[in-house]
């Protein structure tokens, strides 16, 4: 062990011989742990005096706290291991100092997004084991979503942006002048496809971004990788195409033509055709329920599994031709727009809408909801542009007159809102994601050859793609996409053989199409009516309730307390007790019912006859 | 004017090779994975569906036996090596990973009424319908050789139970009282009774060493230190015990199988109320055995099968059954906690999976990845109808699914009795016992 004895050593060589002395047993990691102490004296670099000296005491402290732990008959485990605290620095085997001693910082900002137990709800006041298996729950819920934030740190790309230098309007900037001063590779992301002939043109970009569809209203359907620009097919069906849509993956594309929907794959080849569904003018697809909605000329909403081929519902929207569809990607309902200005909300499970909304006076002519499903823009005849808050009161947030109104509406991933109103498209931006766009300024205009006829966003690049009469134009709008997507769930880079893999686990996992609802986590919560339905059944089956509290029986106790006269008494103070908090309880809830009685209706709104339409 | 693209280097995103593995950047936020419950909860349900599908629990059938086994013995230090022992005397040694006996010997005459092994794991103790101890070698006799026990004691009445001590050279034994002996003595060292019957099972608790649980047919469990001449206390039940076993975990917690189809986990500092009844047998029970890890234990019953038991759940969660397999006369979980082992009435012992749905081998670490999420999966959607009725779904053999309904109508007529009494009586006169207590008739100290 003392390979470089030191002459004159004074107390570490002592606690040496000490240790020697006791002969403790030693284990394998105080081994190593004492072995290179001296290589690392001998082989490293000649350090100062000072340094040796405030070294060398630190390391019996610590060996001498690892035995008192041992020896002590209650090993205190640490609770908290991670939390383990260190004033001064550790040192490494080879005698550096950690840069960054300490746990690492937990970034409580960030993690704030990865919460999923709401912890404003109380738990249970008993010490019960519900309570402490909840807690557990809990403190696991919290580490992960640390976790999950600390692992941002890993995250590869930023997300654009466009800023004007002091006093510059960004909606001044055009197309040329982006395509100017970004790279090669993002400025060849610009381009428009000159397709005069077979005019307007509705457009889908793939769920990986990767690829976009096109269909024109005379016929012409194409598909490709628009990325490398590589033709995948194209074909002219000789009838009208209302619109078109990717299926879960590339492979597959749902064309609504004048009669019916047709299903071909990405050679062209015409794979179905499905006449239960006719008339089609719009098409939604749901990827993770494998359902594609279609609304009809004839005012049904139906839902074809594309899975298994089977259509799951067909729904009577009582309103005429259904002309504006959107989805919400949060929860799967499907909105259409009518044309006497409300917005219904749909979901396959029930027959009747979930909610109706009246959104404007006067027709819906588009519709478009954030990815947080948070927020939902619409525009009507009335020229009007308005974000409507979708969690639980439907009230407009913000709205706006157009001069010309919008036609088609697009949310961003990132929140940016485009809308294309005649042959102009404009972009609005909010604060970030996860709030509503701000509808004072425009971000970016830019003006078409032709009026717009599609519009989306595409997935995961900085890219808006417009389909007119004149073709298709690829816009450059820096900030709208999510800079970083997850290789599982949509990977623009994937190979045939992931793709493959992916769509076998996307199959596997596919949700029933009865849990759409305006929710999606509500399948997580308590089923508190069963429960007490089952609870009152069994009641009523036992003839008891064998959960009910036992009366209080006052226990015997020594030394001639326990007479008849002081037990009677114990017995008396835990029922008026019981009684009084009865009375207590009573008069909350009275007090809380008056209060909700008088409860005024929400300012601001002027009470109008078409309240009615508000649910 | 500032502006920044999103401007991938696709180099970063594909591997560069072919022999690499592809890459996979993630990203947790929860806006880019929409569903999160649905589709976890469907993940739950295909993993309970897939369990099932996996339950294959029975691995293999050990026969040679030329009447029925009527014990077993696991080997303290070896996990291969199980002994029987059956009714025509025979007592017969088998390796586990071979399948095969490695060893057969005569040991009594009539039944072998019961077989343990010394912790060292060198020697075993027979005893017989023949009145005899009998002490054997583990190993075989070398070439040449006579099959001999090591020594043999003669008793002066039938003995029915054995246990050997989990740390000294002491093992106790059973029949009309409870004997202690010391292993190089032919006499006990103590004998003690309590009452006039014959007693069944005797073991030792393997924590609290000194300690002894014994059942008898006077329908009571006895508590015994070894160290005082006289018993501790005994709890009486409405029916006879078969066999008790301790919790190699928690020294105070013993169960008992019943002949009243039930199992009672006791604490043995409150005898007055078993801590669990498990109710699910529809026929006495013969056998009870613990998981090394005191959380489940085994039992074998007159009703053709076996089943696991959580120890702090009233109900089975695991029925074993075979279409050969008649009665279970005694039952064993392997000392890994993996398998279990039961031997019947019709000569084959049969090693089944502890987890039916278990694999079995060598995992790699992704599928060991993938099983942990499931099963946490599982766990966190158990409660859910669906997945419930999927992950609770038996087949029966006929007899014991109609016997489970028949049972069912009793009980169900016994409380409705009950309840109609309890409603044309006095407020109070019938009082409602729980199910712990019905079944205890009296602790006696």
């Amino acid at each position: 062990m003392e390979t470089a004895p030191k002459p004159g050593g004074d107390a570490p060589p002592k606690k040496n011989k000490l240790r020697a002395k006791r002969k403790k047993p030693r284990r394998y990691w105080e081994e190593e742990e004492t072995a290179p102490t001296a290589a690392g004296a001998s082989l490293g670099p000649p350090r100062s005096k000072k340094r040796k000296q405030e070294f060398r005491p630190q390391r019996p402290k610590n060996t001498y706290i690892q035995n008192k732990s041992r020896v002590s008959k209650k090993p205190q485990i640490p609770k908290k291991p991670r939390e383990r605290r260190n004033p001064e620095p550790q040192r490494t085997l080879s005698g550096a100092q950690d840069p960054f001693p300490g746990p690492a910082p937990a970034p409580v900002e960030a993690a704030r997004k990865f919460r999923r137990i709401d912890k404003s709800k109380k738990l249970l006041h008993s010490k019960s084991k519900a309570r402490s298996r909840l807690e557990a729950a809990e403190a696991e819920e919290e580490e992960a979503s640390l976790r999950a934030a600390r692992s941002e740190l890993l995250l590869a790309e930023e997300p654009g942006f466009l800023e004007g230098e002091d006093g510059e309007d960004t909606a001044k900037i055009r197309q040329t002048d982006i395509v100017e001063a970004v790279d090669i590779a993002s400025a060849a992301k610009h381009f428009d496809l000159n397709l005069r002939q077979f005019g307007p043109y509705r457009l889908n970009y793939s769920r990986t971004g990767r690829h976009l569809a096109l269909g024109g209203r005379r016929g012409h359907v194409a598909a490709l990788d628009w990325v490398t620009k590589k033709l995948m097919c194209e074909i002219n069906v000789m009838e009208a195409v209302r619109d078109i849509r990717f299926l879960h993956s590339e492979a597959l594309l749902a064309v609504a033509q004048n009669r019916w929907l047709h299903i071909y794959d990405n050679q062209g080849i015409e794979l179905h055709c499905i006449r239960r569904c006719d008339r089609i003018t719009q098409l939604e697809f749901l990827p993770f329920h494998f359902l594609l909605a279609t609304a009809s000329e004839t005012g049904f909403l139906t839902y074809l599994d594309v899975s298994v081929g089977k259509i799951v519902t067909a729904l009577n929207a009582r309103a005429g031709r259904l002309d504006v569809m959107t989805q919400n990607p949060y929860n799967a309902i499907i909105h259409l727009g009518h044309s006497n200005g409300t917005v219904s909300l749909w979901s396959p499970a029930m027959k009747e809408p979930l909610a109706k909304i009246l959104c404007h006076r006067g027709g819906v002519r588009a519709m478009a909801v954030d990815s947080t499903g948070t927020y939902m823009a619409t525009s009507g005849l009335d020229h009007q542009l308005k974000i409507f808050d979708l969690r639980g009161t439907f009230q407009p947030l913000s709205s706006r007159t157009l001069p010309q109104g919008a036609g088609h509406l697009a949310f961003s991933q990132r929140g940016l809102l485009a809308a294309g109103m005649g042959d102009v498209v404009n972009i609005w931006s909010g604060q970030g994601k996860g709030s509503p766009p701000s509808l004072e300024k425009p971000y970016l205009t830019h003006r078409l050859s032709g009026h717009v006829h599609g519009l989306q966003f595409c997935p995961f690049e900085d890219v808006l793609g417009v389909g007119h009469n004149g073709g298709i134009t690829s816009m450059l709008v820096p900030g709208a996409a999510e800079p970083n997507f997850d290789g599982l769930e949509n990977n623009p880079y994937r190979s045939r053989k992931q793709r493959q893999e992916w769509e076998v686990k996307a199959l596997l996992e596919k949700v029933p199409a009865e849990l759409i609802c305006l929710d999606p986590r509500a399948l997580a919560e308590v089923d508190v009516i069963t429960l007490e339905q089952e609870k009152k059944e069994r009641i009523e089956r036992l003839g008891y309730d064998p959960e009910a509290k036992a009366p209080f029986h006052p226990k015997p106790k020594q030394k001639g307390r326990s007479s008849t006269a002081s037990l009677v008494k114990r017995k008396r103070k835990v029922m008026d007790e019981e009684h009084r908090d009865k009375v207590r309880q009573s008069l909350k809830q009275k007090q809380q019912q008056k209060e909700d009685g008088k409860k005024p209706k929400p300012t601001g709104t002027r009470s109008s006859a078409l309240d009615r339409f508000m649910h | 004017m500032k502006v920044k693209m999103l401007s991938r280097n696709p180099d970063n995103y594909v591997r560069e090779t072919k022999l690499d593995i592809q890459r996979v950047p993630r990203n947790y936020d929860p806006t880019l994975h929409p569903f999160e419950v649905p589709r976890e909860y469907v993940r739950a349900l295909n993993a309970t569906k897939l369990e099932r599908v996996f339950a294959k629990p029975f691995l293999a059938s050990l026969d040679g036996h030329r009447d029925g086994v009527n014990c077993l013995a696991k080997h303290p230090k070896s996990l291969a090596t199980v002994l029987s022992g059956a009714c025509d005397g025979e007592v017969k040694i088998w390796n586990l990973t071979k399948r095969k006996c490695i060893r057969t010997m005569q040991a009594h005459e009539g039944f072998v009424r019961g077989i343990c092994t010394r912790f060292c794991g060198s020697s075993f103790f027979t005893i017989g319908d023949d009145k005899t101890v009998k002490q054997w070698k583990m190993d075989g006799p070398s070439y040449g050789e006579e099959e001999e026990p090591l020594q043999t004691i003669l008793g002066k009445t039938v003995y029915t139970g054995i246990d050997h001590h989990w740390k000294e050279a002491v093992f106790a034994t059973c029949g009309q009282q409870v004997d202690i002996w010391d292993e190089q003595r032919t006499s006990p060292i103590c004998s003690m009774t309590w009452g006039f019957d014959s007693i069944s099972s005797v073991k030792f608790n393997p924590i609290e060493t000194f300690l002894l649980g014994s059942c008898a047919s006077d329908r009571n469990i006895v508590l015994y230190d070894m160290r005082q001449a006289t018993p501790l206390k005994k709890v009486i039940l409405d029916m006879r015990t078969n066999t008790v076993c301790w919790n190699p975990m928690e020294a105070f917690v013993f169960t008992a199988a019943n002949e009243d189809y039930n199992l009672y986990t006791f604490d043995m500092r409150a005898l007055d109320t078993p801590v669990m009844v498990h109710m699910d047998h529809v026929s006495a029970v013969l056998d009870v055995d613990y998981s090394p890890t005191g959380k489940e234990f085994v039992s074998a019953s007159f009703d053709k099968s076996i089943r696991i038991f959580p120890v702090n759940k009233s109900r089975s969660r695991e029925v074993y059954h075979t279409k050969r397999m008649q009665h279970v006369i005694c039952v064993k979980w392997t000392s890994d906690s993996k398998y279990i082992m039961c031997g019947s009435d019709e000569m084959n012992i049969r090693l089944w999976k502890a987890n039916a749905s278990e694999k079995l081998g060598v995992l790699t670490s992704r599928e060991k990845a993938a099983m942990d999420y499931n099963q946490k999966l599982k766990e966190k959607f158990k409660h859910y109808p669906q997945i419930k009725r999927i992950a609770r779904h038996r087949h029966l053999p006929k007899s014991i699914y109609s016997q489970i309904l028949e049972q069912r109508v009793m009980k169900e007529a016994r409380r409705r009795k009950e309840v109609n009494r309890r409603k044309h009586s006095k407020p109070g006169s019938v009082p409602i016992v729980s199910e712990k207590k019905k079944h205890i008739v009296a602790v006696v100290k």
